[in-house]
């Protein structure tokens, strides 16, 4: 193994990396930094994207630090999409201070997701999570002239850290456990072992820290201040990319690792495993995202709980723990992230024009700006689950493979308890869009009358995104057989 | 999941009965021609125009909306109104693919649209409700373009409902149709709009979850999402006896089933007048053909077990709301609990599990579809536009028979209908599920029949105190102000279109009265090869 073959397997990341380094020095001698910036770190990932395609279909280095599959390459390029539509609405953001360290955090934090999607070694994806996580804090902190973007970012770090610990802890016994590192490795010496007290602590602490990722009760209290905080941007990202890479390495690490160890979440057949362990985290997020995002009036407080529910319907589908159900929480979580980044674009909008992102600030949107109302409403609903958006194709496929999963009905309650779920989630959802197409526009704004300015590349953006997920919606097979097709 | 890919043509040519009967009506042999096929696809326009008027309403500028709102409307009557006379109605004894294309392969999903006689009388009174509810919205002026944006996905979505044969797209168009309500309501109704517009959505979400649950059950235990193939599955007796319950009473909850009926009255009288139209008109009716279609049709066994219990929230609901009915103070309220109750007689003919009864609740529900919508137009637009007003004590001094001549006779018309008097179409559905229920329950027929005396008081008092009101109840001062107050020239004359709209659906529902057969001949036989009734 040369080092030239090493580069060419990993040249997505070089190029991501790279691309930071020149977002870097550009921003030191442009003119008009931001424009500039912004520019050469959306080249950038186009050309890590055509990097992704030329890789070779499978290879496994190092004992699975660096794979290269289907699977990998697949949500490598929806993450480094996910990253380009992020920095396509932080330049829409007014004059950042410092453009080009934005950028180069939000590269950097991208070679992160890579890494995460591309591992399945445990340390390699400790350094993953380490490299994303770093690089959101300061994200979730940019804004030095806003308190709550301090005190996003400062929560964030320590519950971050902590949960970090926690995984390092988890990994380290399950490493003790089964001498290896290697998920492969992991899976065929587990598979001699029987559940010991020791190792079901390690499954545990391990999983916490990706339960801390992807904001699953009852490690989500950060989310609603880092969503709420955070410039739009950061939190964009937050919500979207770090979470489908965190939820396709979880997957991975439960799946291919822990596979023997699966037990069961049945209702009347518990077995001791992970599956109990990802239900119960799942069952939780359900009813407490659901149940407090109702209380919310901010926009960005109520997608923060929201994130925890269907953080929650996500986990149903690991929980099944078969290929369908594994595709179907892909599925859904990749709809999700394009939804929520096309859902803070709009609040990005709203926030400048308006100056907040309560309900207040969205009352009357629809007459002001039919464009970014509809848009609005396309990832409401498609959020809620309502028919023909994405959202709703993903709801009936996790579902659905939640039931073939288990005999006899088994995942029966989990499923019922996300019907339950999101038939709470419609009326939140529809709040929202009652503020936005019922009421009148409030006091809050300065010329309710007036038509909204907002800048055509957001604008551009924002119905890009909608129209994926109408499209994902009318035909979800284009995304859905690809991810089918891509795990083995 | 292999099922044969091909377009299924042979289903119905099975009975030498059905063949004779084909050669007496057209004097040739029954080979299903060219022409027939391409006929009988053609219904599968009426979703994509009504989809597309929507969008095109949207793009385009004000001043075309109502014009394309109408012409789009007008294309799915005349495309329903082509393919049931051109179709020999031995065609429509089974439910006949039109369209199967594969959709998502990897989870046997299809899209696959089909007809038979009791889709397409559907499919005709969705036509003829949707037509006179653009007309009767003539004048709507309010944010134009977006209220017949919605109002064009509700009759699409309604349209995809009757069609779809898989039961994945069944439930993509039943769920479509819940959200355009809400925004209908809240931002162009009237009376408590926005807290009707939430509970009518929440209500219908609700009962949308349990047949979610009852999709996917039947998905997984059958296999496949087919309706033709489920229909063939045997369920094991255990499933049945919960997942009918849970999928039933989820459709149940949009056809306004005693006791989960609540958002009915309230949702209509919150609802524009084209909303509350539409809603009783047709949605409701979703409900209770998704039941039949659905639920019912998938575990006969579970029906079995059920079917006792299903008549007797049904008689509750004829009678309940009735009494309620006569209470009621707004004239909205007194047409909105009318609806529930006369729901609840397709909910009884379908507890009949005969094929009267049965056939029946399909003539009921297209007769209460017309029947309905008349009394919403005349209630929400002739009368309310004007008056401003649908309280029947205000209505009751105004003398409205004589300032609005039309609208009093368009309301005795609507009225008879109502009540089931003989020569109208609700008549001839109600006696037909009487006599079904007759074999079944005759006390549910006894039970039912105090109903339509209710029906009958409720409905002479609302139409008394509406429009043949006693101007010196209160007193000669009144009466003195309101006859200067309130002449005929106050009011401003009924509209073409209004006329339009009404006239056409007195015909109807005059024309089903006198000539019932025209729609049972077609709904009969689709009924009899439902595998329930065996």
């Amino acid at each position: 193994m040369s080092y030239l073959e090493l580069l060419k397997l990993a040249s997505p990341e070089a190029v991501v990396v790279l691309t930071a380094l020149v977002v870097l020095s550009v921003s030191l001698v442009a003119k008009r930094a931001a424009a500039a910036c912004a520019f050469v770190a959306a080249l950038g990932l186009v050309i890590a994207i055509v990097a992704v395609r030329f890789l070779p279909r499978n290879e496994t280095l190092f004992g699975g630090m660096l794979v290269v599959s289907p699977l990998t390459s697949l949500f490598k390029i929806i993450c480094l999409a996910l990253a380009f539509f992020t920095i396509l609405l932080t330049q829409a953001e007014k004059a950042p201070r410092h453009p080009g360290e934005y950028l180069a955090l939000v590269l950097l934090a991208t070679v992160g997701l890579m890494l995460l999607v591309g591992s399945e070694e445990l340390l390699m994806i400790f350094i993953g999570l380490e490299l994303l996580g770093l690089s959101l804090y300061v994200l979730a902190a940019f804004d030095k002239t806003d308190m709550r973007s301090a005190e996003a970012g400062l929560k964030y770090f320590l519950f971050g850290s902590t949960s970090s610990a926690f995984t390092l802890f988890g990994i380290s016994l399950i490493y003790g456990m089964s001498g290896a590192t290697g998920l492969a490795a992991i899976s065929t010496k587990l598979a001699t072992t029987s559940v010991q007290p020791l190792l079901a602590v390690g499954i545990v602490m391990t999983l916490v820290g990706f339960a801390f990722k992807i904001a699953a009760a009852p490690f989500h209290l950060w989310a609603p201040d880092a969503y709420q905080g955070a410039p739009v941007p950061s939190a964009a990202f937050i919500a979207s990319g770090s979470k489908v890479a965190s939820f396709v390495v979880l997957g991975k690490i439960v799946l291919i690792g822990f596979a023997p160890v699966h037990g069961s979440a049945g209702w009347h057949a518990m077995v001791a495993g992970w599956s109990p362990v990802l239900a119960a985290l799942a069952a939780l997020s359900i009813v407490i995202g659901n149940l407090v995002a109702l209380a919310q009036s901010n926009v960005r407080r109520l997608l923060a709980y929201s994130a925890v529910a269907h953080a929650g319907y996500t986990l149903i589908g690991f929980v099944a723990g078969d290929r369908e159900g594994f595709s179907a929480a892909l599925f859904y979580t990749t709809v999700y992230a394009i939804t929520l980044v096309g859902a803070f674009g709009v609040v990005g909008a709203v926030r400048r024009e308006t100056g907040g992102d309560d309900f207040s600030n969205f009352s009357g949107l629809a007459s002001r700006s039919p464009l970014l109302a509809g848009c609005m409403a396309v990832f409401m609903l498609s959020l809620a689950g309502i028919p023909p958006l994405a959202g709703f194709f993903g709801k009936f496929y996790l579902f659905s493979a939640a039931l073939h999963a288990g005999a006899n009905h088994a995942l029966l309650w989990l499923v019922a308890l996300g019907l339950v779920g999101s038939f709470v989630s419609l009326y939140y959802y529809l709040l929202v869009l009652k503020a936005i197409f019922v009421d009148t526009p409030s006091l809050a704004v300065a010329e309710p009358m007036e038509r909204m300015r907002f800048d055509s590349l957001q604008g551009a953006t924002v119905t890009l995104l909608a129209a994926a997920v109408v499209l994902l919606g009318v035909m979800p097979n284009v995304l859905a057989s690809r991810i089918l097709a891509a795990i083995p | 999941m292999a099922a044969s890919p091909s377009r299924t043509f042979s289903a119905a040519h099975d009975s030498g009965n059905a063949r004779l009967r084909t050669r007496r009506l057209f004097g040739e042999a029954p080979k299903r021609t060219r022409e027939a096929r391409v006929l009988l696809s053609m219904i599968a326009w009426t979703i994509y125009l009504t989809f597309g008027g929507g969008v095109l309403v949207l793009v385009l500028p004000r001043a075309f909306a109502r014009w394309v709102a109408l012409f789009a409307t007008i294309a799915g009557l005349a495309l329903g109104t082509v393919v049931f006379v051109g179709t020999p109605i031995a065609d429509l004894a089974h439910f006949t693919t039109i369209v199967r294309v594969p959709w998502v392969p990897a989870l046997g999903m299809n899209y696959h649209l089909a007809l038979d006689g009791v889709s397409l009388t559907m499919v005709l009174v969705t036509g003829i409700s949707a037509v006179s509810t653009v007309l009767f919205s003539w004048d709507v002026e309010h944010r134009q373009n977006e209220f017949f944006f919605w109002l064009l996905v509700v009759v699409a979505g309604c349209y995809g409902v009757f069609l779809s044969a898989d039961l994945f797209l069944l439930f993509v168009f039943y769920e479509l149709v819940i959200v355009p309500k809400y925004f209908l309501i809240a931002i162009f109704g009237s009376t408590n709009k926005e807290y009707g517009a939430m509970k009518l959505t929440l209500y219908s979400f609700f009962g949308g979850m349990f047949v979610f649950v009852g999709i996917l059950v039947a998905y997984v235990a059958g296999g496949s999402l087919d309706l033709n193939q489920l229909s063939q599955f045997e369920f094991s007796p255990q499933l049945q006896s919960w997942a009918f319950p849970v999928l039933f009473l989820g459709f149940a909850v949009l056809a306004g089933i005693w006791p989960l009926h609540t958002w009915a009255p309230t949702g209509h009288a919150a609802a524009p007048t084209a909303g509350s139209m539409l809603l009783a008109g047709i949605v409701m009716k979703l409900g209770s053909y998704a039941g039949l279609r659905v639920a019912m049709n998938l575990f006969p066994q579970g029906f079995q077990m059920w079917s006792k219990w299903i008549a007797v929230l049904a008689v509750i609901g004829i009678v309940y709301a009735a009494a309620v009915a006569l209470r009621q103070r707004d004239l909205k309220f007194v047409i909105g609990y009318s609806s529930v109750s006369h729901m609840g007689f397709v909910l009884l003919g379908f507890a009949t599990a005969n094929a009267l009864g049965v056939s029946g609740a399909v003539l009921q529900m297209f007769s209460h579809g017309v029947i309905a919508a008349l009394l919403f137009a005349v209630a929400g637009r002739m009368i309310y536009r004007r008056t401003h007003t649908r309280e029947l004590d205000a209505l009751s001094g105004m003398n409205l028979s004589h300032a609005m001549p039309f609208a009093a006779f368009t309301f005795v018309v609507a009225a008879a209908a109502s009540m089931g008097i003989p020569g109208f179409s609700g008549f001839a559905a109600e006696i037909t599920i009487l006599i079904g229920a007759w074999k079944t329950y005759p006390i549910a027929v006894w039970i039912a029949g105090a109903g339509i005396v209710l029906v009958a008081a409720f409905t002479l008092r609302a139409l008394k105190l509406s429009f043949f009101g006693e101007k010196d109840a209160q007193g000669e001062v009144t009466k003195d102000t309101t006859v200067t107050m309130l002449s005929r020239e106050e009011f401003n004359p009924i509209t073409i279109p209004e006329k339009i709209g009404a006239c056409m659906l007195m015909l109807t529902t005059l024309a089903v009265g006198v000539y019932p057969k025209l729609l049972l001949d077609r709904i009969m036989p689709a009924v009899e090869t439902m595998r329930f009734l065996k």
